[in-house]
């Protein structure tokens, strides 16, 4: 089960913080950043490709889920 | 390894050309308002501005700066339309807001012992202001400050969805009626008769050119406090890319119109007290950290439906009334003595929220 980073309703930058610290503490795998405002998302999302993660969106009911995988070789 | 930016990350993301050109085209349009009649260096500043608007509803009584500022009811409304029309808009708050009203007093308190915002600083570093070096040290000291307690986890809580899209539409009504209030003059709205707010640039340009900054500012995230704070805490550039194409915009058109004039002395609505320039921007950029975003994006959130930029926009307008019916607010001649009490109580104040307000 992947880690799931709660980040809904917090103003910026703090889903950037909470997520900066889920990835850098990840070595490998999967974890989850639910996110509730489009900026929040934007900003997650590049800070995620910023680490050559991969990045799979899903929105449902205005919030957005955020599965991002690293990789070994993405340390 | 680094934990900053890597290769991998598209340049387009790193420098963003929709961020930088709203940053420049603020920047051309801020120095196209002066050359139609606003004061020197002062083609937008939220804070001024906002003072103004407190002033005109007759919340001070300084009557030199009373003025229904048309570009900040400009801004309000193109941050709305452009809201409205990326299906963005939504109305939340419940983060702290009497919380964020009080730094929003002190952060427009620090803005009127400087004399200008974020915006306006690199407005007047655009303008050859060598004063705001000073201001501009101080707010990336206050950013940095500001960083260092987001490290330790502090915040002022979540925001949650509400329950009506209501808070949305208060903003842009208010605009409204601002705007018919400015053309229709009522005799218990106060227009300056003299002084900097008296002379500005005609009002349908004041209007159009807020109307498009603040189009311009939804869509592009623009944010003066977070481009330092993105910068600091991740190495991004991304947001730091408009504070750059705001001062080369504004840089640009000033030599164009011989507006540049690079100096200490004699800087139009400015003064050269250098420690309250620099402390009073660290105060400006210490609570804008804890706001999530400067006055110019407290606006833009504002008019989106963020019932928290809400409050906090009323806590600057309080903040403006407060500096000029206390003596506290800055004149040509320097910094008065309610600035140097109110920035060091402002400071304690944000510091102790910072350390209070932490989660872990």
């Amino acid at each position: 089960m992947a880690k799931v980073v709660d980040a809904r309703g917090l103003s910026c930058p703090g889903p950037v913080i909470k997520a900066k610290s889920a990835i850098e503490a990840l070595t490998s795998g999967e974890i989850v950043v639910l996110v509730d405002e489009e900026v929040a998302k934007e900003n997650v999302w590049r800070l995620a490709r910023s680490y050559g993660c991969m990045v799979d969106l899903v929105e449902e009911d205005g919030e957005f889920r955020l599965t991002i995988t690293k990789s070994d070789e993405q340390k | 390894m680094s934990n900053t930016w890597q290769i991998s990350a598209d340049w387009k993301e790193k420098f963003p050309p929709v961020v930088i050109t709203a940053g420049f085209i603020l920047g051309v349009v801020g120095g196209i308002l002066v050359k139609l009649g606003n004061p020197p260096n002062m083609g937008f500043c939220m804070a001024c501005f906002e003072r103004d608007i407190a002033g005109a509803l007759g919340f001070h009584r300084a009557e030199a700066v009373q003025y229904l500022r048309p570009e900040i009811l400009g801004i309000i409304l193109g941050a709305a339309i452009s809201t409205f029309f990326g299906k963005e808009s939504f109305a939340r708050s419940g983060s702290s807001p009497a919380v964020r009203f009080i730094i929003g007093m002190f952060v427009m308190i620090g803005s009127l012992v400087f004399l200008g915002c974020p915006t306006r600083m690199v407005l007047r570093l655009g303008g050859g202001d060598g004063n705001a070096l000073f201001g501009l040290g101080g707010f990336i000291t206050g950013i940095g400050t500001g960083t260092m307690f987001l490290h330790k986890g502090t915040s002022l809580g979540r925001s949650y969805k509400e329950k009506f899209n209501i808070t949305s539409l208060i903003m842009p009504l208010l605009a409204i009626g601002g705007v018919i209030l400015i053309f229709m003059r009522p005799p218990f709205i106060f227009f300056s008769e003299k002084g900097p707010e008296s002379v500005h640039a005609p009002i349908p340009f004041s209007l159009g050119a807020g109307m498009l900054v603040g189009i311009l500012g939804q869509r592009s995230r623009l944010c003066f406090a977070g481009g330092i704070r993105d910068m600091i805490l991740f190495r991004s550039p991304h947001l730091l890319s408009g504070l750059v194409g705001t001062f080369a915009g504004v840089f640009v058109i000033n030599l164009i119109f011989g507006f540049f004039k690079p100096g200490f002395t004699g800087q139009p609505a400015a003064h050269n007290n250098q420690l309250w320039n620099f402390l009073s921007m660290a105060l400006v950029g210490l609570g804008s950290v804890f706001l999530g975003g400067c006055p110019f994006r407290q606006l833009v959130l504002a008019a989106q439906g963020n019932g928290d930029s809400i409050i906090t926009v009323m806590g600057m307008i309080t903040g403006a009334a407060f500096s000029h019916n206390f003596m506290i607010a800055s004149s040509l001649k320097g910094v008065q003595l309610g600035g140097i009490v109110s920035v060091v109580l402002g400071l304690i104040v944000c510091l102790s929220i910072g350390l209070k307000a932490r989660e872990r």
